[in-house]
């Protein structure tokens, strides 16, 4: 049995979730970049007395889950999510979902997925997928990622749902109820929503090591670490980084693009030229992560290792850090009225 | 980024897939567009994995030393660390470090050898002789 349900590639597996389910549930008008901004997707954290894989700890995105949450919160939608205690009721469950002809979000963890590279299978657990059919033991899968469906038979995906560690999944799965029919104030009112809270998470925060300031803090203890670390460790802690800007399930510098795009999208529903003045200053920003990463890369590559090459690294982040600034303080001004 | 800068180096996920890429066309206007991949993120994550060699094979050298046991080693082969064995396996991370000492190592249970195996996707037998098949 395989449902009639619509796989449609994305940049970020939540954004991609979100926009599928909401898609399949009557929300016409949804797209990654308005699930992403209407979710306040885009935020910086670096947590300084943590270690991920024993290096820095720093999340490019709000806390999984979220995005999906506060997007269906925003249009009215109720969600429906449940976290099992065992595997046999987890399948239990789906298969029954899916005898209802609803296709449902599952959150995993990478390393058991079969059909990932072995080159990213690390102990992950914040990955979605939607399940959307089944032939025999296999489950068909709409991993956002992919450019094609993909399956995994009942083994693996018990497997998955049941990783363990940091952001154990539990079996959770979830799925939005149908739509009501959308009006165009109330899409206006999402995107007011989700603007004010990622003006929140990036400018108010208290703290110097979130939000904006946050990626300063970052770029001021990048030129410690040649000192602190050695060259080696520092080189790793930078690889470090870079993966987390941009590889999937994390992509920092790539939500700085979909910020923008998201800019874009919202400007058609408002009709004010600054905010396609703003997009471009994320763009920008997103540009200047790609540099960083290049900068970045030749350090750990081991070409450039100066205090001088550290310094022009460090340097990059705080200067990121007053360009997303000085772009959130602009949003702040705008007038959001239709 | 603009459309036309979209890097195009197979990485080992573009043997795979594409991925999608948010980019601004010749208008200013975002449009998406497929990346095979970008070389500055295919080093970063050959950084890391050339990290993890390095620690499974500091992990080898002391089980062989009889500084550490099996446990260690089949630990970094598997890129987990105290806690998420600790989740896996229901072992307290304390308990997991004790059984790390060779000579703990050498009393722990059929039942318990058993329990680190199935984690590890092994048999006792080459969690004892620390002779592991691929992952």
């Amino acid at each position: 049995m395989k449902l009639n349900f619509e796989h449609v590639q994305a940049a970020h597996c939540e954004n991609g979730v979100t926009r599928n389910l909401l898609k399949h549930a009557g929300v016409n008008f949804i797209t990654e970049p308005l699930a992403f901004g209407i979710g306040s997707g885009l935020f910086y954290i670096h947590l300084p007395f943590m270690k991920v894989n024993g290096g820095p700890a720093i999340s490019f995105r709000t806390q999984p889950g979220l995005i999906f949450k506060r997007t269906a919160k925003s249009l009215d939608i109720k969600i429906i999510r449940k976290k099992f205690s065992s595997e046999e009721e987890a399948q239990k469950a789906l298969d029954e979902c899916l005898q209802q002809g609803q296709p449902a979000g599952c959150q995993v963890g990478v390393y058991y997925l079969t059909y990932f590279p072995k080159e990213y299978r690390f102990h992950f657990n914040a990955h979605n997928l939607v399940v959307f059919g089944k032939e025999d033991d296999n489950y068909i899968i709409s991993d956002p990622i992919m450019e094609y469906t993909t399956t995994l038979n009942s083994y693996e995906l018990n497997r998955v749902r049941f990783a363990k560690g940091f952001l154990a999944p539990k079996g959770q799965l979830y799925y939005p109820e149908k739509a009501k029919e959308i009006t165009v104030e109330q899409i206006q009112r999402a995107i007011k929503k989700g603007i004010k809270l990622n003006l929140r998470d990036m400018l108010h925060i208290p703290g110097s090591f979130a939000g904006v300031s946050g990626i300063a803090y970052t770029g001021r203890k990048i030129k410690k670490w040649r000192d602190k670390l050695g060259i080696q460790k520092a080189g790793s802690y930078l690889a470090q980084i870079v993966r987390m800007q941009e590889e999937i399930g994390t992509g920092g510098g790539g939500f700085r693009f979909l910020y923008g795009a998201f800019l874009q999208e919202a400007n058609q529903y408002f009709h004010k030229d600054e905010l396609l003045d703003i997009s471009k200053q994320f763009t920008q920003a997103g540009d200047q992560w790609r540099n960083a990463a290049v900068q970045a890369s030749g350090i750990y590559k081991g070409r450039i290792t100066s205090q001088a090459d550290f310094d022009v690294m460090g340097d990059y982040l705080i200067k990121i850090s007053e360009m997303e600034k000085k772009a959130f303080q602009e949003l702040s001004k705008v007038k959001l009225d239709a | 980024m603009n459309k036309e800068n979209v890097p195009q180096d197979l990485g080992a996920l573009g043997k795979l897939t594409t991925e999608v890429c948010y980019v601004t066309d010749e208008n200013g206007k975002y449009v998406t567009e497929l990346s095979n991949g970008w070389q500055i993120k295919s080093e970063a994550l050959d950084v890391a994995w050339h990290d993890i060699e390095e620690k499974v094979n500091a992990a080898k050298r002391k089980v062989e030393n009889n500084e550490a046991s099996p446990i260690l080693f089949f630990m970094e082969l598997r890129v987990m660390d105290p806690a998420i064995l600790s989740a896996y396996t229901g072992f307290w991370k304390w308990t997991i470090k004790r059984h790390m000492k060779p000579s703990v190592f050498k009393k722990l249970s059929g039942d318990k050898l058993k329990r680190y195996a199935e984690v590890f996707d092994i048999s006792v037998e080459q969690l004892k002789t620390m002779n592991a098949h691929e992952a």
